[in-house]
């Protein structure tokens, strides 16, 4: 295996460059912005790299690195990334100097630390991406919690504290019995090989001898800290609350990235390790999803907050991936891979454009606006383009995931019903209905003649800056999504032949 | 020169671009005109080029596969950005562009003066993109991109102006309920794909009909698939049960009314239906389905439009009428027929549209035809244009409408539903009492308008040109499909283009007993004598003896009152359907389950959790000797513990 130290930098540059900017004067606050701004761009430029030399022909992991770190139990520091893990590091270097641009004007104070936050969290978002040894990926994982908690908590709205603590906890249980399970299957390890490693890749290896009882246990000891972060339905009440109080940048970090994290885990984790038991519990885990697209497009169309809307609206669309996930046919599978990176887009750029809002009115009641669209010209199309990929209109991303996802679900084996389709299908209508509802009820009819309204000033030139990029890709996703599918699909194809193709060597 | 069918799809595509992004500076009405209504007549003349070449070409070396890029390739999946000229999708591209062309060139004047000028062409050039991308796509997803993004124009045209009321509600509430209901078809659109992709292997329209035509494939798979996208069609095409959100478009600009929810998108389902063609003649009992819902909304469609007084909303539920006879045509089996109607509809109807743009442009925006009356003698061209456009919707030979309604006609008695051909018949009976109803009460009579306050006038030369030039095809565009009773074997023109194009289909179905030439004939006087009488009929109830009208309205009040309210129909699904989702998902699931069952859970949980910890934290005293007495009991039990456990 070479050794390559590229993916080393990438997770270096924002933790290094986060600690070099507590050196600087908190008064210098343009320059650290700038400088957080900067070290954002560099670390997306190394992504970039990695991505142009990464060989989409080749399933394996790639950039791969490896230092051993606590020789006694074979735990190191391991990284490499394949297809899936490439896709989101990029989505998350992306992400991350948009937000930090856009809330260029929303932060005022602290700047140093709130900059200084993001990075750290960007660390933690990367490290959990290429993680290639359970322990580290634990590690990264629930490191990942302090800074968005701190974020939520410094940062956010009224009710911030209850929030934070809330996503803190909730988030925190599910990673206990993760951990557990970690450590039984590490233990699992030693019997078969005669040694405790956290090595995933030896893991994967071993994982499907686990006994069939048991894999169904390790399975959702797993899954359950994974659903939480998804989150799968009925484990989702911490996401509104999250959104609502978090500041902009965190909402856009939260809905673009952490929730890819429990998808992520569901695919890179719970189906290698766990073959026989995903399959068993496929139907399971798609009638929650489905759940998840109609509870939470139902619920969004009645909210009164535009945030907790999108929150809601988020519940409905992650329902797709995992539906996509389950469904273990190639078609559903590159659709949730490629609708992570979707939601993580139209999402993101929901939440930018309620915060450009917001900050002007400080307000996110619906009610409160109305007819906006005589004043603010610019953001109204770009709300409306927002909107329409969210609702997966054909030419843009969001249809192709969901379009994809349902495509798979429908002929899947695995779930082998029509209805697991028909259902999720109907939550295409609803997003219709609660998006569009509130578009109209802003941004059409007569002005509002509320006071709140009177600073409403357009978008100004950073906020199109931040804007602009997104929609390039929102495009480029719906015209030309190969680019994107590319980069999984011979990742995703090798997963799904691995998981189907597991002997039924277990004794049941 | 087929290979250039791109460019049909592409130019419409730069002008949107163009007035999309810099209308706004340009601000010259002329130059956004120009370019949007260039970009559509310049499509008009590739096809026109493209139809000279194709006619020159042998009759089974007509389709031709144009493909651009790969789009996704997943998997067994592979699609592609490819287009297919064919017989069908010239003639439809035809009907687009050409019609397409002529509103755009009336809206140069419709739309003088109002100051969503450029976003109006913009958007009725992004229309006409999707709707090409409909009509010419080569595989089910990329139609059904089109499908969508003309939805998705409708919604912005529906909704241009944003900010006005529309009837009881708004426009954009119109735009929305358009949108909403569009999805629910696309909803059966998409379940249809799926299946034909699981059973099939393939989205392609070429592999998937030779695979239907020479694969034995369950007749129940088959008509799911049939029926998943007759869903669709019911959506696009405002078909009972989702028709209600057509009527309600008619809050758009009346050019958007002409072009959209008259000509072209609305008959996409029709397109839609006739293009997967051997589906439903491998599925007798869907062909039934599509039938009896296309005479039922024909029917009914047409009795509302008997009493309405908005000028739109009669043509608005006349085009619902119109587009359930092409259905009944499809249903029966006269697939050809059914695409024939399409295109006379098409020049009738956005004739209508446009005249009555132009009358309620010379009106200042008065829609009330009770508030008409006498207009002939202000709006000449307007007035002569409209009554083309009401004689050919009427089915009176030899304008267009009479070849293909009565052609559809023949074919769903000579498939041996006699009730069919009724009911037909009737509902022509009643189209043209209405159009004739419509017809009188504005150009005739009294002028029933305030005259210090309301000018009318003819239209300018840029507003009826184009009526002109489409009052001139709603006469003859009928000859290229004369029934073969009067020009013989193999005499009608549009059934020979397109036989191509259905012969799969034909061939699978069950071919029908042809009665005799006598009784076609005798079915055609009929039916030709009875909408002259509704004719005369119209003409004497509202001209002949004013005020009859109202006495039989009195009479029949109760019918009256239903069929004025539209049978109610908005109310009910309001009541039963839109109401209880929105009570059930605030009440019970959001304010229920999501806050007091599941979050209350979880806080409960954790004031426990701050209960307990409240009480036990009361131990970390901070004395010192406390803390010994707490070390020396635990030794003392370890100790116990130990010596327990070796004894």
């Amino acid at each position: 295996m070479e050794n390559n130290f590229l993916l080393t930098y990438l997770l270096l540059t924002p933790l290094v460059g986060g600690f070099l900017l507590l050196l600087i004067p908190s008064q210098k606050k343009q320059f650290i912005k700038n400088a957080g701004l900067g070290i954002s761009l560099i670390a997306f430029v190394i992504s970039l790299i990695i991505y142009f030399n990464f060989d989409q022909s080749k399933p394996d992991f790639q950039f791969v690195q490896k230092f051993v770190w606590i020789e006694n139990f074979n735990i190191s520091y391991f990284v490499g990334v394949d297809g899936l893990s490439l896709i989101l590091v990029l989505l998350t270097t992306f992400l991350t100097p948009l937000t930090l641009l856009s809330s260029w004007s929303s932060i005022q104070h602290k700047v140093k630390e709130f900059t200084f936050f993001m990075l750290l969290l960007q660390v933690g978002m990367l490290g959990v991406f290429v993680s290639l040894d359970l322990f580290m990926f634990y590690i990264f994982w629930e490191a990942m919690l302090i800074p968005m908690y701190f974020i939520i908590g410094i940062w956010g709205g009224g009710r911030r504290i209850y929030a934070s603590v809330k996503f803190f906890i909730y988030t925190m249980l599910g990673s206990l019995l993760m951990l557990v399970a970690i450590i039984w299957l590490a233990v699992f390890a030693s019997n078969e090989l005669g040694y405790f490693t956290t090595n995933l890749l030896e893991l994967y290896k071993i994982g499907p001898n686990v006994p069939h009882e048991i894999q169904k246990w390790m399975f959702l000891a797993f899954a359950l800290s994974f659903a939480i972060k998804v989150p799968i339905f009925p484990l989702h009440t911490w996401l509104p609350d999250a959104h609502v109080e978090a500041p902009t940048a965190g909402s856009v970090i939260l809905a673009g990235v952490l929730l890819k994290m429990g998808t992520y885990g569901l695919i890179r984790f719970c189906l290698p390790l766990f073959p026989q038991a995903s399959i068993d519990i496929a139907p399971m885990m798609s009638i929650l999803a489905i759940i998840g697209i109609i509870y939470g497009a139902l619920v969004a169309m009645v909210q009164k907050d535009m945030k907790k809307l999108v929150a809601y609206s988020s519940v409905s669309h992650l329902g797709f991936v995992v539906l996509g996930i389950f469904s273990f046919t190639h078609e559903a599978m590159q659709g949730a891979v490629i609708q992570m990176v979707n939601h993580g887009l139209s999402t993101g750029a929901l939440f930018l454009l309620v915060g450009v809002v917001y900050e002007r009115t400080h307000t996110r009641e619906i009610s409160d606006y109305g007819g906006i669209a005589k004043v603010v010209p610019i953001f109204s199309v770009a709300f409306l383009f927002a909107i329409l990929s969210s609702v997966g209109l054909p030419g843009l991303n969001g249809f192709i995931g969901e379009f994809l996802i349902l495509l798979g679900a429908f002929k899947s084996p695995v779930l082998n019903s029509w209805w697991y389709s028909i259902f999720a299908a109907s939550g295409v209508i609803f997003a219709a209905v609660y998006l569009l509802w509130m578009y109209q009820r802003v941004v059409f009819g007569e002005l509002n003649t509320n006071p709140k309204l009177d600073h409403l000033t357009d978008m100004n030139a950073r906020e199109l800056i931040v804007i602009i990029p997104i929609f390039f890709f929102i495009v480029w996703i719906g015209v030309y999504p190969s680019t994107f599918l590319n980069i999984s699909d011979a990742t995703v194809s090798n997963l799904i032949n691995q998981v189907l193709n597991t002997p039924l060597s277990v004794v049941k | 020169m087929t290979e250039l069918i791109y460019l049909t799809v592409l130019l419409p595509l730069i002008g949107f671009l163009i007035n999309g992004l810099f209308g706004s500076k340009i601000k010259n009405e002329k130059i956004i005109g120009t370019i949007g209504s260039g970009a559509i007549g310049l499509s008009f003349i590739v096809v026109l080029l493209i139809l000279i070449e194709t006619l020159g070409k042998p009759a089974d070396q007509r389709v031709t596969i144009v493909t651009l890029f790969q789009w996704m390739k997943v998997g067994n999946l592979d699609i592609s950005i490819a287009y297919q000229v064919d017989q069908l999708s010239i003639l439809m591209a035809l009907i687009v562009t050409g019609i397409g062309f002529l509103i755009h060139v009336y809206s140069i004047g419709y739309m003088h003066g109002d100051k969503g000028f450029w976003r109006f062409f913009a958007y009725l050039n992004l229309f006409i993109f999707a709707m090409m991308n409909l009509i010419l796509a080569d595989n089910f997803v990329l139609l059904f991109l089109g499908w969508e993004g003309v939805g998705l124009c409708s919604y912005l045209l529906i909704g241009f102006w944003y900010d006005r009321k529309f009837e009881k509600s708004t426009t954009a509430s119109a735009a929305k309920k358009a949108f909403v209901i569009n999805r629910i078809g696309d909803f059966g659109f998409l379940l249809g794909i799926f299946l034909i992709y699981m059973t099939f292997g393939s989205l392609n329209f070429t592999e998937v009909f030779t695979a239907a035509n020479h694969i034995p494939v369950d007749e129940s798979v088959v008509s799911f698939i049939a029926l998943f996208l007759f869903i669709g069609a019911i959506g696009k095409s405002a078909q009972i049960p989702l028709f209600v959100w057509l009527p309600d478009a008619m809050a758009g600009p009346t050019p958007v009314s002409a072009l959209i929810h008259a000509a072209t998108m609305v008959t996409a389902g029709v397109y839609m239906v006739a293009r997967c063609s051997i589906f439903y003649a491998m599925a007798p009992t869907i062909m039934m389905v599509v039938a009896i819902i296309g005479l039922l909304t024909a029917m009914f469609a047409a009795t509302i439009g008997l009493v309405q007084n908005d000028i739109k909303k009669v043509l608005a539920y006349s085009t619902v009428s119109q587009l359930g006879y092409m259905f009944l045509a499809l249903g029966v089996g006269a697939f050809t027929s059914g695409i024939f109607h399409v295109m006379t509809h098409a020049f009738f109807k956005a004739l209508l549209f446009l005249g009555a743009g132009s009358v309620i442009h010379g009106m200042h925006h008065e829609q009330n035809i009770q508030k008409y009356g006498g207009l002939k003698k202000y709006m000449p061209v307007t007035f002569i244009t409209f009554l083309i456009a009401c004689i050919a919707i009427a089915g009176i030979p030899p304008f267009s409408g009479f070849f293909s309604k009565d052609e559809i006609l023949w074919y769903s008695y000579a498939k041996g539903n006699f009730l069919f051909w009724l009911i037909g018949a009737l509902t022509a009976l009643i189209t043209a009492f209405y159009m004739f109803r419509l017809l009188s009460l504005t150009f005739f009579g009294k002028e029933r308008f305030d005259k210090h306050h309301v000018h009318p006038h003819e239209s300018p030369k840029v507003m009826t040109v184009p009526l002109i030039i489409l009052a001139f095809f709603s006469i003859v565009a009928g000859f290229i499909g004369i029934p073969e009773v009067f020009s013989g074997e193999g005499g009608n023109q549009i059934k020979n283009w397109l036989a191509p194009v259905f012969a799969d289909a034909h061939s699978k179905k069950i071919t029908y007993g042809m009665p005799s030439h006598f009784v076609e004939i005798l079915l055609m006087v009929i039916s030709v004598a009875g909408a002259a009488a509704a004719i005369w009929l119209a003409r004497h109830v509202y001209l002949t003896k004013p005020g009859l009208a109202d006495q039989i309205a009195n009479r029949m009040k109760k019918g009256y009152s239903v069929l004025l309210n539209k049978y109610y129909v908005d109310e009910i699904y309001n009541k039963l359907i839109v109401q209880p989702i929105y009570k059930v998902s605030d009440g019970f699931l959001f304010k229920f389950t999501d806050v007091k069952i599941i979050d209350g859970t979880i806080n409960r949980t954790a004031s426990l959790i701050d209960l307990f910890s409240n009480n036990i934290k009361r131990i970390q005293t901070g004395v010192a000797q406390f803390y010994a007495i707490i070390m020396m009991i635990g030794i003392v039990i370890a100790l116990f513990w130990i010596i327990v456990s070796l004894i």
